[in-house]
């Protein structure tokens, strides 16, 4: 129809004419690069937000704290006796402590999805033309990123853990953040699509962290666990990070090969050892699967 | 509908809905309407709360898939170019749809972003229509320290941002007092100067439906009159008298018998319409045993429209309405 005729010229920078008159704006086609400039804003969104909530950040830090400073240092007399000499109990629960941090603030900033919807903002992204997964995946982004540099903060204090702070040690631990930040946050996400309230997601969430966090082996080593536990600890998709992540610590420190082993022993299916890279590759499947889900359940129409 | 120029060729149209309904479960919140609006025109959508307003514009906006029917906005269908319809309308909703943890300046740059304005035009129009709704000065606020009237008005810039051709305002003056509301509507006059745009708005403030070239009355999902303002209240024709009386029930009693009207009680008086009121009033006043304490006379306003066509004022709807409402917010709801 004729609107299409309507003449449309992009402004040029600086021109003063154009300032002072009507500027015209054409939007472009939706194109991949229009979708990732969507991508790019949503996840820009999520930094700016966090960068302003300081408040947040220190408030996320309390918790991993206490797990590590009080926890770690009232039960270190009594796991004394039965950690090989050389390392501290606090040391061994580190990893899991920095893991504990990632998972509360990625499933916090999915949280943001139900939040944006009850405030309207959501909407505002929804009717954009753009596709329902730039968005999604500008989410999913944001969240790992904002839940990978709060565990960074966390890798600051490795030396109240008596953690080296060794480059490549560092390194390694916030690439397998990153895939954990990455797959909780789309974890999040797809619950976020589908809970619309504020109160029931917090309430789910509540439910949901703990258990995951103490089905990991955080606080102990998985072997010789009773049979039940041993299949909970299994199903645990922070299992699969925090075994990478303390095989990252416990390599890093002088002990002995036998320590390593009792210390970090790799996670078995049926007795087989699974590798430390199927183990990660893992993770980032069922986080790829998640948002695919999340997307989805977006891309739905009323 | 439209009239079609000497030539034959009809007007180039914004919209056009044709046999538009939409169920949600069992309740009908928009029952078949058909309308047209051309290119530049300001068209008021008027109705009580749940008369299918909200639902119409969530479709042409392609929030929501029609039950049947099909609508077209600037050229494009609906639900099978869904994109392209995008592309060319801007929306302010009846709810804030602002972050507040984001500044003016940085809302409007995320709507941008997600609406590929081209890099180089971003922050001039940015300026262009925040001066123009007068939030220049303030863009760097978070917009939590905002007004009421200033979000609005936000949303309105982040509206005209992309230059739509086709722009959605939903009650765009609700929840806002009355002066806020005259200074929003000097807002959208001046853009209608300044920007060869189409807007399409509802609204359930009569007064505000005045500000339209044209109106579509709709209630209970049905468009049940549309014209201009001035035709609507032309095809009405008589004055409209409110009188408050010692005994109203008595008063309509006697109006009926001794005057031949029809008087009901609407808003707490009694109601009814005559061909030159103020000549009526000196008979009534002889002729009504029952004394009488106040009087009032207007000219057919939008409220005498929509009461001859629904035989209701627009606020009696809206409080019979309620039940229908819950009902239907719930419904929505459970769809979410």
């Amino acid at each position: 129809m004729s609107m299409a005729a309507q003449t449309t010229t992009a402004v040029e920078p600086g021109d003063a004419a154009a300032l002072a008159g009507n500027i015209r704006v054409s939007v472009p086609e939706r194109s991949l690069r229009t979708d990732l400039r969507a991508v790019s804003i949503v996840w820009r969104r999520e930094l700016i937000r966090f960068q302003r909530d300081r408040l947040r950040a220190v408030t996320a830090l309390i918790q991993p704290l206490l797990f590590l400073l009080v926890l770690g240092t009232g039960l270190s007399s009594l796991a004394r006796g039965s950690l090989p000499p050389g390392i501290n109990f606090k040391t061994f629960i580190y990893p899991g402590v920095v893991a504990m941090s990632v998972l509360f603030t990625a499933i916090f900033s999915a949280a943001s999805i139900v939040w944006d919807r009850e405030f309207g903002f959501l909407r505002e992204m929804l009717v954009a033309p753009v596709s329902r997964a730039s968005i999604v995946i500008g989410k999913c982004l944001g969240g790992a990123t904002i839940a990978t540099l709060q565990g960074i903060v966390m890798l600051a204090l490795a030396g109240l853990a008596g953690v080296p702070y060794n480059p490549v040690l560092l390194l390694t631990l916030v690439g397998e953040m990153l895939l954990l930040a990455f797959t909780l946050t789309a974890f999040g996400v797809m619950m976020a699509a589908r809970i619309t309230q504020f109160q029931a997601f917090m309430a789910l969430t509540q439910m949901l962290v703990l258990p995951l966090f103490f089905l990991s082996g955080a606080l102990y080593p998985l072997r010789g666990l009773p049979g039940w536990l041993g299949v909970l600890t299994r199903i645990d998709p922070l299992t699969y990070v925090v075994g990478p992540m303390r095989h990252a610590v416990i390599s890093h420190l002088t002990l002995s090969p036998f320590a390593m082993q009792s210390l970090s022993p790799p996670i078995t299916w049926l007795g087989w050892p699974v590798p430390i890279l199927l183990s990660l590759g893992i993770v980032i499947a069922m986080g790829l699967a998640m948002m695919a889900i999340a997307i989805a359940t977006f891309s739905k129409p009323e | 509908m439209a009239a079609q120029d000497g030539n034959g060729h009809r007007p180039p149209m914004a919209i056009t809905v044709a046999g538009l309904t939409k169920n949600y479960g069992d309740i009908e919140a928009v029952r078949g309407i058909d309308f047209e609006v051309p290119v530049g025109e300001t068209f008021g959508f008027l109705g009580p709360n749940g008369a299918g307003k909200s639902t119409t514009i969530k479709i042409l906006c392609t929030l929501a898939r029609p039950t049947s029917g099909s609508a077209w906005v600037a050229g494009h269908e609906v639900t099978s170019e869904r994109d392209a319809v995008r592309r060319n309308i801007g929306l302010v909703f009846q709810d804030t749809t602002l972050d507040n943890y984001l500044t003016g300046a940085q809302n409007l740059r995320f709507h941008a972003a997600l609406y590929s304005v081209p890099a180089a035009a971003v922050e001039p129009r940015m300026r262009q229509v925040l001066e123009m709704v007068g939030l220049w000065d303030r863009r760097d606020s978070l917009v939590m320290t905002y007004s009421g009237g200033m979000k609005r008005r936000l949303e309105i810039a982040r509206g005209l941002l992309h230059a739509p051709h086709v722009l959605f305002l939903d009650e765009p003056t609700i929840g806002l007092d009355p002066q806020t509301r005259a200074s929003i509507w000097e807002y959208i006059n001046e853009l209608k100067s300044r920007e060869d745009i189409t807007i399409f708005l509802t609204t359930h403030y009569m007064d505000e439906a005045e500000h339209c070239e044209r109106i579509a009355i709709i209630d209970h999902g049905k468009i049940v009159a549309i014209d201009t303002p001035e035709a609507l209240k032309a095809s009405v024709g008589k004055d409209r008298v409110q009188i408050h009386t010692a005994d109203d029930p008595a008063a309509i009693a006697e109006l009926a018998r001794d005057f031949g009207i029809e008087a009901a009680m609407h808003e707490g008086a009694v109601t009814f319409s005559v061909t030159a009121g103020e000549q009526f009033v000196p008979r009534l006043f002889g002729g009504l045993s029952v004394p009488i304490r106040a009087v009032s006379v207007s000219r057919p306003s939008l409220d005498d429209v929509f009461m001859s066509y629904t035989g209701t004022t627009i606020r009696d709807a809206e409080a019979s309405g309620t039940d229908h409402m819950r009902q239907f917010a719930a419904a929505f709801r459970g769809r979410r």
